[in-house]
């Protein structure tokens, strides 16, 4: 009767056993350093073009929306407030973490699952380095420190888009006004919450592209289904994690 | 020449491996001792890549005893068999290059990556060119996989394996998916690396002619050509093992597989002898 839930519970029991070998193996030698700058590079620099347009766009488009409802109240003033509590809190670590596994975790599935399919993870094994050390360790390292990086440069970015919109293309309120309700608008739990969710972010997405490469079979088609899934897999999990951290701190 | 007083270098006995229900291994056995060659035939599917892999640790049996080195392996967990796998070379076969190193970086793996090899660096480039000096591609040194044939990645991939100078070879389809030339290139290659270090050599093919170029011809060193061992085939050193769906159906000399009654052998021979 249970049946249909075997799969998913296997692949789940996998998915764990990956991260714990690979979190215990962040405290152990080896360390590829050159791996995981490499890494660094790939996902820092490589999607910082994209996550700074997402991040514009979205810091824009919300002072536009708020921009009439906030007039209906007499409000307008408070546009910077909620432009940055939405994106710190919210907006600017889910979007950039969605960005980031639609552009790296299915890199990694792809890269891992080509490496699958040719043999080379079995070569890697045979040539005395564990691939768990060799390529999942410095992929998640290397997502872990970027990924907070990156939503920090979003958010920024986010709050200058919306400061632009409200103050130069609406003339809501003044620019100084904006920035000091910005800025006084933010908490200490704000910039905890909007620093620890894309660092959880991080590590699931990339564990997510790397397991999900591991595993790959069969052949060309295989790596292109593995790739699929672990975007759809990886977003997934940013959206759920996103409301499990956003819950437990709104208890606090 | 081994005898049955060489220790036995690989071992299986009644080894059974299952993947999600099906089996694919079937109480496999079979002992090669130092210096022998083994050439494992079988269809595609029946088994050979698996029973390879299952010999390096790369997959686990289900049940069954597997003796590498004289040393019980069975159940070894992966950080052991690193070492293990330290005095085995292995050709995968579809190579297994890594596409992002180059040629020089590829031959020089697993002389960096297995502490048991570490060595100083200048040795490390000698041994690199010496081996892909033997496969004869000494001038590729700078080039990615990509940028070559088939044929030359699975010599490159014979450089790798020997680079370390292992006790023991394993070979997963050398020749699959070349053009008979450079199979029987490749094929001279395994012999000169067989001869020249004496090493015990596994060889997972689905060509017969394969085999019987293994077992007929030896290198001679003095003019570098292959000849013929003694006008007669040495069966004692090379023994053939015949896989149908994960069992092993036939185990024995070339001359014993040649007069086989068995209906899928000779079904086998016959055909490869055709072909």
């Amino acid at each position: 009767m249970l049946e249909f839930l075997k799969n998913p519970i296997l692949t789940f029991q996998e998915f764990i056993v990956l991260a714990g070998r690979t979190i215990r193996g962040v405290f152990r030698k080896p360390y590829y350093w050159d791996d995981v700058f490499t890494q660094m590079d790939l996902i820092g620099i490589g999607s910082l073009p994209v996550v700074l347009l997402t991040g514009f766009f979205s810091g824009a488009v919300m002072a536009l929306q708020m921009s009439r409802a906030l007039q209906t109240y007499g409000a307008s003033s408070q546009v910077g407030q909620i432009v940055a509590i939405t994106l710190v809190r919210e907006m600017g670590p889910v979007l950039t973490a969605l960005m980031v596994a639609g552009r790296n975790a299915s890199g990694m599935a792809s890269e891992l699952g080509s490496m699958k399919v040719t043999e080379q993870i079995d070569a890697m094994r045979a040539l005395g380095t564990d691939p768990v050390m060799k390529l999942v360790k410095p992929r998640v390292l290397a997502t872990s420190v970027v990924l907070p990086l990156l939503t920090v440069l979003a958010d920024f970015v986010g709050i200058v888009g919306g400061w632009l919109v409200a103050c130069v293309l609406l003339s809501l309120t003044t620019s100084a006004q904006y920035w000091s309700n910005s800025w006084r608008a933010l908490e200490y739990n704000d910039i905890t919450q909007g620093l620890l969710k894309p660092f959880v972010f991080a590590i699931v997405l990339s564990l997510v592209g790397c397991y999900y490469g591991m595993r790959t079979t069969g052949g060309t088609q295989g790596v292109g289904r593995s790739t699929t899934q672990a975007v759809v897999v990886a977003s997934v999990w940013v959206v759920v994690l996103t409301f499990i951290i956003g819950r437990i701190f709104v208890s606090m | 020449m081994p005898d049955s007083s060489s220790p036995v270098v690989l071992a299986f006995d009644r080894v059974s491996l299952s993947f999600g229900g099906e089996t694919v291994l079937r109480e496999v056995s079979f002992a090669m001792r130092r210096g022998e060659s083994m050439i494992v035939l079988g269809a595609a599917g029946s088994g050979k890549t698996v029973l390879l892999k299952t010999a390096l640790g790369l997959l686990t049996a289900t049940s069954g005893r597997i003796e590498l080195f004289g040393e019980d392996v069975t159940g070894l967990d992966e950080q052991a068999w690193y070492e293990r796998r330290s005095h085995v070379g292995v050709l995968f076969q579809e190579g297994g290059l890594f596409d992002s190193l180059t040629i020089e970086e590829n031959v020089a793996y697993p002389m960096l990556n297995q502490p048991r090899l570490a060595c100083p660096e200048e040795e490390v480039i000698r041994r690199v060119q010496e081996s892909l000096n033997f496969v004869e591609l000494g001038h590729t040194l700078e080039k990615f996989p990509s940028e070559l044939s088939g044929g030359m990645r699975r010599r490159v991939g014979i450089a790798r394996a020997i680079v370390t100078q292992p006790d023991l070879l394993l070979y997963d389809s050398p020749t699959a998916g070349l053009d008979p030339i450079t199979a029987n290139t490749i094929i001279a290659l395994i012999i000169k690396g067989r001869d020249m270090r004496h090493a015990t050599t596994f060889m997972v093919t689905h060509r017969y002619q394969d085999g019987q170029l293994l077992a007929g011809f030896h290198h001679d060193e003095a003019t570098g050509q292959l000849l013929p061992v003694n006008g007669q085939r040495e069966t004692g050193r090379t023994h053939y093992l015949v896989l149908r769906e994960g069992a092993v159906v036939f185990d024995g000399s070339a001359t014993e597989l040649e007069a086989s009654r068995d209906p899928y052998v000779r079904r086998f021979v016959r055909r490869e002898e055709g072909a």
